[in-house]
């Protein structure tokens, strides 16, 4: 599996909610709003894991959930990174050590970039997948 | 022409139609990203996204669900190819006649257009996804409503030359020599301009399209038909996708808009190739414009339900007084 350049200008998310409380999905459909327009640099959301490159995962990852997770991760086709906002993905946050909980989400999965915040600001998570890009690209510099 | 030459005529045309609905069709859509954007009141995606989307496409990793038919599966997005370049092959391109000269007619290309729909259906039935599944009997249900407006444009059409005393009406070249808006009196034109909205707007089902996106529906069935395509599969669904557009609006050329600009300007024969080559593709853009980026912003999404209703009641209706009118128009003169 060969990373190119397309690559950097074409990164599709796929959003998975591990058990969030809706704060950090509607910061991400507001970092998809015309004001921060990431489809000018080919970032899009996609509705299946199929298409997805990019794996974004909110909450904290309640037991019912780890199954799932894993599921979907397998799904992403390679080469993929994933992408952990809020928190409650990065550490568990105000459910910390909670009984409920399989997470966080490094727990389950590797995790590739963590964009911390509760919820994070759009520009925040603008942020994050410039560094999944990056990352993406040092992975392609590495193979290369 | 001996035999040798027409099959190396026709597979040079062949490879060089493919070449140019992989280019073009690509462009298309590149070009629609960017003027739904702009309408969106934001800068959007530069217009060779789409080349970039599928030279990714193609080096990610191509997943067979544990469920799904493979050999089908892997047949249905080269078949859903196929068979929209070879609709091209019966087009006329701006002055260039069509690969397969007058061996096809208009009803051949009401059937090849459901080619590819029934290739996705079967691609989404092999998937063994019930989002697939789901998608695939929408994209059935949605191929048996919009056949019905499409039918009625296109025999309105060769019924009116045929009233005129056109040989072989349905034949593309006869078309293209009498433009229909010649042929009748004010009362068809108004008919016309009825069939060539109707067209238009059936554009968007045959491409799925918002609002006629009902077996796509990313945020309902998470990519419908679609869904459980990756890699190098789905990047030939999504070249089938533009090519598809280019089709669509080709045959809205053909139809309604068959002129040529050396038809008005006198200029030599090379620059007249050119000079239409490059006016088919204005009027391709126009036709895209109108009958999908302007609509799939303007609009949202039909249920499943409505859809049905859409194309076989309100734009049946509307096809039958355009046909009516047409008719009219025609014994018009005879009284």
């Amino acid at each position: 599996m060969k990373l190119t350049k397309s690559f950097n200008r074409s990164l599709w998310a796929f959003h998975f909610n591990s058990g969030s409380c809706n704060g950090c999905e509607i910061e991400i459909v507001a970092a998809i709003t015309p004001r921060y327009d990431p489809e000018r640099f080919g970032i899009k959301l996609v509705g299946s894991p199929r298409h997805a490159d990019l794996l974004i995962v909110t909450g904290p990852v309640v037991k019912k959930m780890r199954d799932r997770l894993l599921r979907v991760y397998e799904q992403v086709p390679d080469p993929k990174v994933v992408m952990c906002v809020g928190v409650c993905g990065s550490s568990g946050g105000p459910f910390y050590d909670s009984y409920n909980l399989d997470g966080p989400v490094d727990d389950v999965i590797p995790v590739d970039v963590y964009v911390p915040g509760c919820p994070p600001r759009p520009e925040a998570i603008i942020y994050g997948v410039v560094r999944a890009q990056e990352k993406l690209e040092r992975l392609e510099g590495e193979r290369a | 022409m001996s035999l040798v030459d027409t099959a190396l005529a026709v597979v040079l045309g062949t490879l060089a139609m493919a070449a140019f609905g992989f280019v073009a069709g690509l462009t298309v859509l590149g070009i629609d990203r960017k003027l739904a954007a702009h309408m969106q009141a934001r800068i959007g995606p530069p217009i060779r996204q789409p080349f970039i989307d599928v030279a990714k496409l193609l080096r990610k990793e191509n997943v067979v669900p544990e469920n799904a038919i493979p050999w089908l599966f892997h047949a249905a997005p080269v078949i859903a190819f196929a068979s929209t370049i070879t609709i091209l092959l019966y087009l006329p391109i701006g002055g260039i006649a069509p690969v397969f000269g007058g061996a096809g007619d208009l009803i051949l290309i009401v059937y090849l257009l459901t080619v590819p729909a029934l290739a996705m259906v079967a691609g989404g039935f092999a998937s063994g996804s019930p989002y697939a599944t789901i998608g695939a009997q929408r994209e059935m249900v949605i191929l048996m409503a919009y056949e019905l407006p499409l039918a009625i444009a296109v025999i309105a059409i060769a019924w009116r030359l045929a009233a005129a005393g056109v040989a072989e009406p349905f034949s593309l070249a006869a078309i293209a020599a009498n433009p229909v808006w010649g042929v009748v009196g004010p009362l068809g034109i108004v008919g016309f301009a009825i069939l060539f909205v109707i067209l238009a707007w059936v554009t968007p089902a045959e491409l799925s399209r918002v609002p006629f996106d009902a077996q796509e529906a990313e945020t309902e069935l998470a990519g419908g038909l679609l869904v459980e395509y990756s890699g190098k599969n789905f990047a030939l669904f999504y070249m089938a996708q533009g090519v598809k557009t280019i089709v669509m609006a080709a045959l809205a050329v053909a139809i309604f808009l068959p002129w040529n600009l050396s038809d008005f300007v006198a200029m030599t024969p090379a620059v007249a190739v050119v000079a239409d080559f490059a006016f088919f593709l204005a009027k391709v853009l126009l036709v895209a414009f109108f009958s999908v980026s302007l609509i799939r912003v303007s609009m949202a999404r039909f249920r499943i339900t409505q859809i049905v209703s859409v194309y076989w009641l309100w734009f049946g209706v509307l096809g039958l007084v355009g046909l009516l009118l047409i008719v009219l128009d025609a014994y018009a003169g005879v009284w």
